[in-house]
C-alpha cells in the first residue's frame, strides 16, 4: 500500500441513516492516488451508500468527506465543482437515451465547463477510444449492448479528468459474456495510475486488480488488507462465513 | 330594413330545412363577421396556448427545485385552476375585477382565464413527466457536476417532455374550445357572432356557417396534434 502520499479521498467517522435505520456507523477510509480500493460486504452492508456519499449523491448524517484536500461537506463547498473531479459509474449504466455515446460522453464537457463543441467531441472521442467505443460515438444506447453501454459509462465520467472514479456494483446487471470487457477497461484504468474504488461481487477481479480489499458488514469496516490476505486468511469469524457464501465465485 | 327574414308560406319540409339552415342569402350577409370571429378566436387560442405552456412548464421547473414554500404555492395554484370551471374564472376575471380597479378587456379576462387553466394542467403534466424520468438520470447528471437545473435542462426535461406529448396534445386540443365561453363577457368569438347573427335573422344558417369556420380551424389543428404524437413517440 502506498501509505506515503497524502490521500486522494478521505473518510472520517462517517455516519448515515435512513430513517430509523443506521446504514454507516463511522466509517474511516481513505484511499491513496493510484490505488484500487475493492469494497465487498453482503447486501445490505451499507457499501453503495459509503460509495455516494464519496460525491455526496447521499448526504452524510455526520463525518467528513475530504476529496484532494477538499472536505466535500463543509458548509458553502461548490459541490458541482468538486464532482467534476469525482467520476461515478453506475449499476445501471444511466445513459441518457436521448443522446449520442459522444453526446453522453461530452455533454458536461459543455454544459457545465463551458467547452466548444470541437474540443469537447475531441476529448469524448479521446474517451471513448480509451474504453475500446471509438466506432460507437454517434449510436444512442438503446443500440448498444449492456457492457458497451457501461464502457460508455465509465468514458462519460474518464472524460471529465477526474481524481478518482466510484464504481458502484459496475457489472451486476450485465450478462455474464459482457462482463469481461468491461473488468478489462477497468483494468487499464487501473494500470494507467487512475484512483478506484469499487463496489463488486466480482472476486477474481478483485483478486488479480485490487490494491486493497475492503470488507463492510452492518455499517463497518470489518477487516480490510491485501486481497491475498483477506481471501486467503480471514481473520473475521463474519467475512468468513460471508467468502463460503460467495461459493467459488 | 328589418333583418329577420320570414319563410315564405308556400313550401315544402326539404325547401324549409335549406332556408332555416343553408340559406345563402343569409350566409353571405354574416359571413364576414363569422371569418372575423374566426381570425380572433384563432389568434386567443393561440396566445393561451403559448402563454399557458410557458406557464405550466416554468412552474414545474420551479417545482423541479424543490423549495418547499413555492412548492406549496404551486401545488395550490395547480388544484385550484384544474378545479375551477374556466367560465367561472372569466366571469370574476371580468365582472369582479373592476371592483378591486382590475378592470380587462372581454378579450383579456378570457385569455387569462383560459391561459391559467391551461398553466395549471400542463404544470401537472409536465411534472408528472418529470417524475417518470428514472432518478438514475438525475443522479448521473448531477455526478458530472451539473447543477439541478442544468440536469433538469438537458438531461431530465428532453426526455420528459417526450412523454408528455399525448397528454399535452389532448389538454390543447381541449382548452382551444375554451374562447367560445368568452361569448358570455361578449367577445366577439365564432360562436358569439354567429349565435347573435342567427338571432337577428331569425334564422340558423349563421350558425351552420359557425360549426364549418370551427372544423375549417380544428380539423388541421387535430391533424397536427395527431402528427407531432407521431413525430416525438418515444422509442426505446
Amino acid at each position: 500500500m502506498k501509505q506515503d502520499l497524502p490521500a486522494i479521498l478521505e473518510l472520517k467517522a462517517l455516519v448515515k441513516s435512513f430513517g430509523a435505520l443506521q446504514v454507516l456507523k463511522g466509517i474511516d477510509f481513505s484511499v491513496q492516488p493510484g490505488e484500487l480500493a475493492f469494497i465487498i460486504g453482503p447486501s445490505g452492508s451499507g457499501k453503495s451508500t459509503l460509495l455516494r456519499c464519496c460525491n455526496r449523491l447521499e448526504e452524510p448524517d455526520g463525518g467528513s468527506v475530504t476529496v484532494d484536500g477538499v472536505d466535500i461537506t463543509a458548509p458553502g463547498v461548490d459541490i458541482n465543482r468538486l464532482r467534476q473531479k469525482i467520476g461515478m459509474v453506475f449499476q445501471s449504466f444511466n445513459l441518457y437515451p436521448h443522446m449520442t455515446a459522444l453526446g453522453n460522453v461530452t455533454l458536461a464537457l459543455r454544459k457545465v465547463q463551458g467547452m466548444d463543441k470541437a474540443t469537447a467531441d475531441a476529448k469524448g472521442r479521446a474517451a471513448l477510444a480509451r474504453v475500446g467505443l471509438t466506432d460507437k460515438a454517434d449510436a444512442y444506447p438503446n443500440q448498444l449492448s449492456g457492457g458497451q453501454q457501461q464502457r460508455v459509462g465509465i468514458a462519460r465520467s474518464l472524460a471529465l479528468e477526474p481524481l478518482i472514479v466510484l464504481f458502484d456494483e459496475p457489472t451486476s446487471a450485465l450478462d455474464p459474456e459482457l462482463v469481461g470487457g468491461v473488468l478489462k477497461v477497468m483494468r487499464e484504468l487501473r494500470e494507467s495510475g487512475m484512483t478506484m474504488v469499487v463496489v463488486s461481487h466480482e472476486m477474481a477481479f478483485a483478486r488479480a486488480a485490487a490494491d486493497r480489499v475492503v470488507f463492510m458488514d452492518e455499517g463497518q469496516i470489518v477487516e480490510q488488507g491485501p486481497p491475498e490476505e483477506v481471501f486467503g486468511n480471514p481473520k473475521h469469524a463474519r467475512l468468513r462465513e460471508f467468502l463460503a457464501s460467495l461459493g467459488d465465485r | 330594413m328589418n333583418p329577420v327574414v320570414n319563410v315564405p308560406p308556400a313550401m315544402s319540409t326539404l325547401e324549409r330545412f335549406l332556408f332555416s339552415f343553408f340559406n345563402p342569402e343569409i350566409a353571405g350577409r354574416y359571413w364576414k363577421a363569422i371569418a372575423e370571429g374566426m381570425l380572433l378566436t384563432t389568434w386567443l387560442g393561440i396566445t393561451v396556448i403559448i402563454t399557458g405552456l410557458v406557464v405550466g412548464l416554468t412552474l414545474a421547473m420551479a417545482r423541479a427545485q424543490h423549495v418547499k414554500p413555492l412548492n406549496f404555492c404551486i401545488i395550490v395554484f395547480a388544484d385550484a385552476f384544474r378545479a375551477l370551471p374556466p367560465l367561472v374564472i372569466i366571469i370574476i376575471l371580468f365582472f369582479a375585477f373592476p371592483y378591486i380597479q382590475m378592470s380587462m378587456s372581454a378579450f383579456t379576462a378570457t385569455w387569462l382565464a383560459l391561459s391559467l387553466v391551461l398553466a395549471a394542467f400542463a404544470e401537472e403534466i409536465f411534472w408528472a413527466g418529470i417524475l417518470a424520468v428514472p432518478k438514475g438520470q438525475w443522479e448521473a447528471a448531477r455526478s458530472t457536476g451539473m447543477s439541478r437545473l442544468e440536469a433538469l435542462q438537458y438531461v431530465v426535461l428532453p426526455q420528459a417532455v417526450r412523454m408528455t406529448v399525448p397528454p399535452l396534445t389532448n389538454r390543447v386540443m381541449a382548452i382551444t374550445k375554451g374562447p367560445a365561453l368568452g361569448s358570455v363577457v361578449a367577445l366577439h368569438e365564432i360562436l358569439n357572432v354567429s349565435s347573435s347573427a342567427s338571432s337577428e335573422s331569425g334564422n340558423a344558417t349563421p350558425l351552420v356557417v359557425g360549426a364549418l369556420a370551427y372544423l375549417i380551424l380544428f380539423i388541421p389543428f387535430v391533424w397536427f396534434g395527431r402528427w407531432i404524437e407521431t413525430r416525438f413517440a418515444w422509442k426505446r
